[in-house]
């Protein structure tokens, strides 16, 4: 056989050009994951956590949110609100949340017989749980609802159309019409405070310590810290949203 | 070809070129795929810096201890320390410019929300002192005899 000095440099060239070649270069991704890794991600994750043992149901965080984010103090919506869940001997539960809480919980609930021993009741805060997939954002067909980087899910006012199908979509009921702005309105997790380093309008008005807000990418955040080593639950697992308000204590009662 | 067959052509390319120029005016230039995919991503960029911008209301016990220096100091050694002065006295918003005077509520139920006895044997609120509204002084505003700042009970 014969070997010209030609073919044997072409041969070695393109043998070893074709073996420093990885094999990665083949792989075929998704837009996304492209993205993925061009992108230089956010080092906040904002979550949420509630610790329901805390709360006493004085309301004060749903009333410190209406004023801070301007939602119509007296009409029946608000972007939190708190349950109150009682429990009598004879296997009844009883839920309600008048006015959503803002106002307290300062009577008895109605349908309590009040001859029947209470087993148990306690106070459930909730608001949005900024999905890391969340529903309402995929169902909106304009664009005008997203999910910043640093995991919030946020409106836009301007470019809302006011279908509500991000409203049907919310397995959590938390979004809402704004009756003024004629625009789907939800909890922002304050975002005009935690990215300037306070603490939600919520978070700050509650007495007991019941909700507190935390970025989730850094160890050493005391939120991040809580959720990493006790046992909490969040709402709804089952839908596949992966919800990122987490909760102490919660009862088989909570939906 | 003949025209009757090229005019309808024509209407619809100069149908798509006025819907793609009506598009181009009516989209924000920073409308786009942002963070993670088109799924979640898919917006206007600048509404991010809209909602940074929205006015905080609440600011917090520090920028009252500034210049109310006396009565944060009595609140910090009462069992109602744990409440924000704002819970009671409303958002501070700019003051003391706009508004000059804050509005406090001195409403029953403001201390009720707390207060008003619930038999609840788990719940932290059935720990809490507690009164029943319609027996105890109902016509009376609590801070007539309570300090609001500095309750105690013990020294009535």
């Amino acid at each position: 056989m014969s070997c010209s000095r030609r073919n044997f440099l072409k041969t070695a060239l393109s043998g070893s050009i074709a073996a420093s070649l990885p094999l990665s270069m083949f792989k075929f991704l998704s837009p996304a994951q492209v993205q993925a890794a061009t992108k230089t991600e956010s080092d906040t994750r904002w979550g949420f956590l509630v610790d329901t043992t805390k709360c006493v149901g004085c309301g004060f965080c749903v009333k410190a949110c209406k004023k801070e984010n301007e939602v119509p103090y007296d009409a029946p919506i608000t972007r939190t609100w708190v349950e109150r869940y009682v429990v009598t001997k004879d296997g009844k539960t009883h839920i309600d949340s008048p006015k959503g809480g803002r106002d307290g919980f300062v009577a008895r609930h109605e349908d309590v017989d009040p001859n029947v021993e209470i087993t148990k009741a306690f106070f459930v805060p909730k608001l949005c749980n900024q999905c890391e997939n969340p529903a309402c954002v995929q169902v909106c067909p304009v664009g005008a609802t997203f999910q910043t980087s640093d995991g919030v899910v946020l409106i836009d006012r301007s470019w809302c159309i006011g279908c509500g199908y991000c409203v049907m979509a919310c397995p959590y009921g938390v979004r809402f019409f704004h009756p003024e702005l004629k625009v789907a309105e939800k909890c922002t997790f304050c975002y005009h405070r935690i990215t300037k380093g306070m603490k939600t309008a919520c978070v700050q008005a509650c007495p007991f310590g019941a909700r507190q807000v935390g970025n989730l990418k850094d160890p050493d955040d005391p939120v991040t810290k809580t959720i990493m080593t006790e046992r909490v639950a969040v709402l709804k697992d089952e839908y596949g949203t992966k919800p990122q308000v987490f909760y102490i204590g919660l009862d088989t009662n909570v939906r | 070809m003949k025209n009757h067959v090229l005019r309808p052509l024509w209407v619809v390319i100069a149908l798509v070129v006025t819907v793609l120029l009506v598009r181009k005016v009516m989209v924000p230039a920073d409308f786009g795929v942002h963070g993670r995919n088109f799924t979640y991503g898919f917006h206007r960029l600048s509404a991010i810096d809209d909602w940074k911008a929205f006015p905080i209301k609440y600011r917090g016990r520090e920028v009252c201890a500034e210049c109310h220096e006396e009565k944060t100091e009595e609140n910090a050694n009462g069992k109602h320390r744990i409440i924000q002065c704002e819970n009671c006295h409303g958002p501070v918003l700019n003051h003391p410019e706009d508004p000059e005077v804050l509005p406090i509520e001195r409403t029953r139920a403001l201390c009720l929300r707390c207060h008003t006895s619930l038999p609840y044997p788990t719940s932290k609120r059935g720990k809490l002192p507690a009164i029943d509204p319609n027996d105890h002084n109902p016509d009376e505003v609590c801070s007539e005899c309570h300090n609001p700042h500095n309750p105690d009970i013990s020294n009535m």
